[in-house]
């Protein structure tokens, strides 16, 4: 056969699919779409996770990484405004705000401004909506005789079963105010390590004692997993009043136990979801408690593969709930109030994929298949610049796309402490107190936040952050040991000043006066990766600024934790992201009893000054007011003149959304935040299809590469086999 | 062969025993279960009655190897290692210390992990054979030596910059598709792309050179010079004869591997979003969860043996010169 006859229809065919191939990314659906054709355009959230979740777990979990899927589903009697700062809690499955009796040593009942020390006993009544229904689930589901369906399940018939959702029927019923207690128990149950376990033994009455009594009937006998019900466990700390209403009796005073209410923590649990998750042939599945929530909130787990994809979808029972009609000034400009009083949630569907790399996350936020997404330090140039007046704004590029910017102060702080134990830099005479403001002065936390985080951050003066009571903005809110006030906000002190301090200290140039050695300081810290080395570098250098020699102890994790539970750090770096914002939930940091290597407590400086834990006693019991903040204030004033810290900053959170994301407002305390927002999928569609048209042509030119590459080769080829056949 | 085989199968018991006993101690030699404890709990109130009853829950209570306290054989039992490790020669893998059942994670992971895997295999092994044949059948000349310096090239690139430059090129630039992701079924097809070639592309440079040098060792036996006496063309020579004897170190390297594929690759999992098995070991040594370690390291040890015993196998299949004896 010619070739031209063996070829040509072969070369006509692969032309012809070149060109269906070329002509296809031409028009139509991007091919780089990650998402099944069948959610185009709906009404779905797209975000992603880069660590996947432990514990769903309400009584378990305790990361950011769990609660913005736990926070949807869950709901504990109180949540915060979504719009007003600063923070205020408001109800959510609850009634009203909870009320508060207190009672003395006789069990008489006292005025709400008594001082803590005359509380021998607290009352929290708390009253829940009637009507809240928990989302369909079969541990609910009841044959014509009252029976559970789904609570004695056999091993054989399961075969198929990955998730609670595949047993039918399901079925839901109404949230009461025993769920609550409930869920109360289970924080005591040993079996499942609640980590706030201990912090509310110390508060709730009976707690203790319910853990040990509970304790008992698990060792008594039988499997340790099987169910047992706590509702026949009685506890002298929790009380169901009615239907709708509970009481949690709390030793002494303890107000700040309001936030707690509005964590997942305080959620409900109903007794048949506990009964039903403890079947075996269930927990061999991985089908748990602990990964499948039963909640009554706007959204319910629909698809859990935390190795994958989390999907959430509308709870159909959920009730429906207002849309905020008020908040702060400017967020009606900001198109905040756009839907004031409209029913949430807004969104069919929330999607969350693991991307546990940022380059692959990132670039799928600019094709436009996530919604919104954090700024790493690699991706700051590109997205974000500083106004004339500091203020940061999307780049030209980001704004032409749509791009919109959010940042929002963490109530958090970073901070560098001195072990108030070490015999150097610790200790509470004049001199220990020179040295730390020297090395105070001496730390630039302002330049460190340029270089390192961006700029994303702002310079502590205290311990209190934004948004939190107690802490003062201007000229009556700085640090004045380690600042002073330039007119138009604080300026750090000049480095001569702290070299002078240091000589009052008796280190002169970094020179020990007494014996004439230089001055070593050891810096603990966990630093393993090529990234640490330019921070501890800088760190070297700040106090290299006043003579000192600075060690860097880097290590990891077990060690360090290790170093600062017994003490042995000198320097260390450390932080704390708040639970509440309220100022007892920073300040402990630095309450005495609270030490860490003695108390194992969370002030990781082991700092003590009886007048500051005197004053915290009062403060944390006061309600907010003027009397509060003038403790506070003298509560400041101490720790600034002690410097137990080196006060570091609080970072800034910056978050960029595409056009199509509505409602997005930075909340640093709330997590259900799901049921606000709001998208448009036709815009998003549209612009996924205009930024996402395949680009085939470089292949096409390729190909005709590798085709005048092969035809020499094909020459080449043919010689040879001739060469070869005569040889 | 029988008979080999069993013996095999009787030596891999002090082999897996004693990777237990290494994979126990170099665990417990950087972690302690109170390090495990604190992992688990968190940084935020966590008090040392919440640590020893985390490590009482979960058996971390008892001593490593030894329990002095106890009487008889449990002085033996009544230890982390024997509770903890001994369950795995019955491929009972037990509870992570999150509480998962690590013998389902494990089933689930194993899939996304082959589909990634096993194409990588094949693909490459059939584009670095024909790379290599190519190279071989234009020996001594400049296709030869510039395909040899671009081998050299493919083979000094860190393969984080193939994974990067793959999904800037085809996922960025020419939007072909998806940058990361995974689904079941055809759905996946597209996201398994781009990861396979980038997985054949990166073992191109290593796996061409490597059989190049295997062919032309076989290319001076007596047996070539004899095909080519006979007159046959070269690609006969080499197609035929020179690859069906160069076949055993071949399958030397290619089935051990095999049993290996369901192990799963570190950083291609990672960065395309794939749920396979090399992530689940890497998050659970940064999780400081033994069980899933020991689990995961019993398993390799198992697959390992069992690539080896196969090798040793299909010796016989390609040479029939080989018996096992």
């Amino acid at each position: 056969m010619p070739f031209e006859e063996k070829w040509c229809p072969r070369l006509i065919s692969v032309a012809a699919f070149c060109g269906v191939f070329l002509l296809g990314g031409c028009g139509g659906e991007p091919w780089n779409h990650p998402y099944p054709a069948a959610q185009h355009g709906e009404n779905i959230l797209y975000g992603a996770f880069a660590e996947r979740p432990k514990h769903l777990d309400p009584a378990r979990s305790y990361s950011s990484d769990e609660y913005r899927f736990i926070s949807q589903i869950y709901e504990p009697p109180l949540q915060y405004h979504y719009l007003h700062r600063p923070y205020r809690l408001i109800p959510r499955a609850g009634a009203g705000l909870p009320r508060v009796r207190l009672y003395d040593d006789a069990g008489r009942l006292l005025p709400a401004d008594t001082n803590a020390d005359a509380v021998a006993y607290s009352v929290y009544e708390v009253s829940v909506k009637p009507g809240v229904r928990f989302q369909p689930h079969p541990a609910f589901a009841r044959n014509s005789a009252g029976d559970f369906i789904h609570h004695h399940l056999a091993g054989g018939s399961l075969e198929e079963l990955r998730a609670p959702g595949d047993l039918h029927p399901l079925a839901s019923r109404e949230l009461t105010a025993a769920d609550y207690v409930y869920q109360i128990k289970r924080l005591a149950d040993r079996r499942l390590q609640s980590p706030i376990a201990g912090l509310m033994a110390n508060h709730i009455r009976d707690m203790a004692g319910f853990a040990e009594r509970l304790a008992a009937r698990v060792a008594a006998g039988g499997e340790r997993e099987r169910f047992i019900d706590l509702r026949e466990i009685p506890h002298g700390g929790l009380a169901v009043v009615d239907r709708y209403t509970f009481r949690v009796t709390l030793e002494g005073h303890y107000p700040q136990f309001v936030y707690w209410l509005a964590m997942p923590f305080f959620a409900p649990m109903p007794w048949e979801a506990d009964r039903f998750y403890r079947q075996p042939v269930l927990a061999a599945r991985n089908i748990t408690l602990d990964w499948f929530p039963v909640g009554t909130g706007p959204y319910m787990l629909v698809e859990n593969n935390p190795n994958r994809r989390m999907v959430l979808a509308r709870n159909p029972e959920f009730r429906g709930e207002a849309y905020p009609r008020e908040g702060e000034p400017g967020d009606r400009a900001a198109g905040l109030l756009a839907d004031a009083g409209a029913t949430m949630p807004f969104i069919d569907r929330a999607v969350y994929v693991l991307e546990k790399e940022n380059i692959p996350y990132w670039n799928k936020f600019m094709q436009g298949y996530y919604d919104a997404s954090s700024i790493t330090s690699d991706n700051f140039d590109q997205a974000v610049q500083f106004t004339g007046q500091g203020d940061p704004a999307v780049t030209p590029s980001f704004r032409d796309k749509g791009i919109q910017l959010a940042a929002a102060v963490t109530t958090s702080i970073i901070y560098r402490g001195f072990n108030m134990q070490d015999p150097v830099v610790g200790g509470y005479d004049e001199e220990a107190r020179l040295l730390r403001r020297a090395i105070s002065i001496a730390v630039d936390t302002e330049e460190y936040i340029s270089i390192f985080a961006n700029g994303r951050g702002r310079a502590a003066q205290g311990p209190l952050p934004p948004g939190v009571f107690g802490h003062r903005e201007g000229r009556q809110g700085i640090n004045p040991y380690v600042y002073e006030w330039s007119g138009d906000g604080p300026r750090r002190r000049p480095i001569d000043e702290a070299r002078r301090l240091l000589a009052r200290a008796g280190y002169a140039d970094g020179i020990r006066a007494d014996s004439g050695e230089p001055l070593v300081l050891h810096f603990d810290v966990r630093a393993t990766g090529p990234d640490d080395r330019a921070r501890l570098d800088w760190m070297r250098k700040q106090l290299a600024k006043l003579g000192i020699q600075l060690d860097i102890r880097a290590t990891d994790y077990n060690r360090f934790r290790d170093k600062m539970t017994k003490g042995t750090a000198q320097l260390f770096r450390w932080g704390w992201n708040a639970d509440y914002p309220d100022p007892e939930n920073f300040l402990f940091l630095l309450y005495g009893p609270n030490g860490k290597a003695e108390h194992g407590g969370e002030n990781a400086a082991n700092y003590a000054n009886p007048e500051f834990d005197g004053l915290f006693e009062e403060m944390r019991a006061m309600a907010d007011g003027p009397r509060r903040a003038a403790v506070i204030d003298r509560m400041l004033e101490l720790v600034r003149r002690d410097a137990p810290w080196i006060w570091g900053f609080h970072p800034t959170e910056f978050t960029l959304s595409h056009r199509w994301y509505a409602n997005f407002k930075p909340h640093m305390m709330a997590n259900n935040t799901l049921k606000y927002l709001r998208i448009d999928p036709q815009l998003r569609e549209a612009k996924r299809r205009e930024w996402n048209r395949p680009r085939v042509w470089p292949l096409g030119v390729a190909g005709v590469l590798l085709v005048l590459l092969g035809v020499p080769a094909v020459l080449g080829w043919r010689r040879r086999q001739r060469q070869s056949a005569l040889a | 062969m029988m008979a080999y085989i069993l013996r095999r199968v009787l030596y891999a018991g002090p082999i897996l025993l004693g990777v237990n006993v290494l994979t126990f101690a170099l665990f417990f030699l950087v972690n302690s279960p109170d390090d495990m404890a604190y992992m688990h709990l968190g940084e935020r109130h966590v008090t040392a009655t919440a640590v020893e009853s985390w490590k009482a829950e979960r058996g971390y209570h008892l001593p490593l190897f030894w329990n002095g306290e106890a009487a008889g054989a449990g002085t033996f039992k009544e230890t982390i290692f024997f509770q903890k490790s001994l369950g795995l020669f019955a491929f009972d893998f037990g509870r992570s210390d999150s509480g998962r059942d690590i013998g389902y994670d494990i089933g689930q992971r194993m899939g996304p992990s082959l589909a990634i895997a096993v194409p990588v295999l094949l693909v490459g092994l059939a584009v670095n054979i024909t790379f290599a044949l190519v190279l071989v059948f234009f020996r001594a000349t400049y296709v030869d030596v510039w395909g040899v310096v671009l081998c050299v090239a493919l083979m000094s690139v860190s393969s984080l910059f193939y994974i990067i430059g793959g999904q800037f090129l085809i996922g960025k630039l020419l939007r072909l598709v998806p940058i990361s992701g995974y689904d079941g079924g055809l759905d996946g097809l597209k996201f398994l792309v781009l990861p396979v070639v980038v997985g054949v592309v990166s073992g191109i440079g290593a796996g061409t050179r490597w059989y190049r040098t295997l062919f032309l060792e076989e290319l001076g036996r007596d047996y070539v010079r004899t095909a080519r006496a006979k007159g046959l063309p070269e690609s006969v020579v080499l197609g035929r004869h020179v690859l069906h004897n160069a076949l055993i170190p071949i399958l030397t390297g290619v089935v051990v591997l095999l049993p290996l594929l369901f192990m799963g690759s570190l950083i291609i999992e990672s960065f395309f979003g794939i749920p396979g098995l090399g992530s689940y070991t890497i998050d659970a040594i940064l999780a400081q969860d033994f069980a899933i370690v020991r689990a995961m390291v019993f398993l390799g040890s198992v697959l390992y043996i069992v690539g080896l015993l196969l090798t040793d196998i299909s010796y016989t299949l390609v040479d029939p010169r080989v018996r096992l004896g």
